[in-house]
């Protein structure tokens, strides 16, 4: 016997709104208490320091940073563009939207490697100066949120695509929470860009 | 956000608006480095467009602006948090801040 999960596709009567929508909304909190964690610890070391160096001083580079925020803000026009494909019900238009939120995101940590590799090359790592043990710290987990959301958007666009024949609104309701969690990898970003590159 | 009730072709209009609005605000970022401001008045300009551009990400790219009361509630409890999690710590250290950097 087999039983269906509730409310997965349906509101709940309660609240409105189905778990989906609820579980992604509850995990995106406490995600801004993850970041907003560490955003504290720069505020207070960056204001409480002595000898703070801006990013410009280990020759952080502003026009890949710049990119990399056309880029991420390509893919989450992208992305809302693949959900509202699928409201459209134009599968092959989802296909063609997630790939490239996908290809987005590859090309965000392409460049992220580029960066990363250079600093290392100069002997720039966390431990050399407190301005870098936060840059590396706050940029390292939001790569990894990137590397999340690109691997599970392949997924949605690859083998999980399949749930979209036998359960559209569901398979819809997948991309939406996973396009709220890209969205957030981005707002986080919009955050990192001018505090890290820029001040 | 139910799916039935959406104006699908009016939201797209309105997340091609909000793209170019956020590339805008991106280049205004760079720019607004470049004016050499003094760090006060240089952090709450850069601050001040992240949070123009985070907001309209999240009012419309998340579709926060007709989502229903809980979330409200909930991100509302979160931001409280957050606001907590910044300024209790930053509090402990009022007499060690410098400024001047």
């Amino acid at each position: 016997m087999s039983m269906a999960i509730p409310y997965t596709v349906e509101p709940r009567p309660d609240t409105g709104l189905n778990n989906v929508k609820i579980g992604i909304w509850l995990f995106l909190a406490s995600e801004v208490m993850l970041f907003g964690g560490l955003f504290a610890g720069y505020i207070i070391l960056r204001v409480g320091s002595t000898d703070w160096l801006p990013g410009s001083h280990f020759g952080l580079s502003v026009p890949l940073a710049f990119t990399n925020t056309l880029v991420l803000i390509t893919s989450s026009v992208t992305m809302v563009m693949a959900w509202a494909s699928l409201i459209r019900k134009d599968f092959s238009k989802y296909r063609l939207y997630m790939g490239i939120t996908v290809l987005c995101g590859l090309g965000f940590m392409v460049i992220k490697y580029i960066e990363y590799t250079s600093k290392f090359s100069h002997g720039y790592y966390p431990s050399t100066h407190i301005f870098l043990a936060l840059y590396f710290t706050l940029t390292g987990l939001h790569g990894i949120h990137v590397i999340a959301g690109m691997s599970y958007n392949a997924y949605l666009w690859g083998p999980g695509a399949k749930m979209w024949e036998t359960a559209p609104e569901q398979f819809t309701n997948r991309v939406e929470a996973s396009g709220l969690f890209w969205h957030f990898v981005d707002l986080v970003w919009i955050f990192l860009f001018p505090v890290l590159y820029l001040l | 956000m139910s799916h039935h009730d959406i104006d699908i072709d009016k939201t797209v209009r309105t997340y091609m608006l909000v793209f170019g609005a956020l590339i805008i605000g991106t280049i205004l970022t760079v720019a607004a480095s470049y004016l050499h401001l003094p760090p006060g008045p240089g952090i709450a300009l850069a601050l001040l467009i992240a949070c123009a551009k985070g907001s309209l990400v999240v009012l419309f790219f998340m579709h926060l602006i007709d989502e229903k009361k809980f979330i409200y509630w909930l991100m509302g409890l979160a931001v409280v948090f957050f606001a907590f999690e910044l300024f209790v710590p930053l509090l402990t250290e009022l007499d060690n801040i410098n400024l001047g950097s």
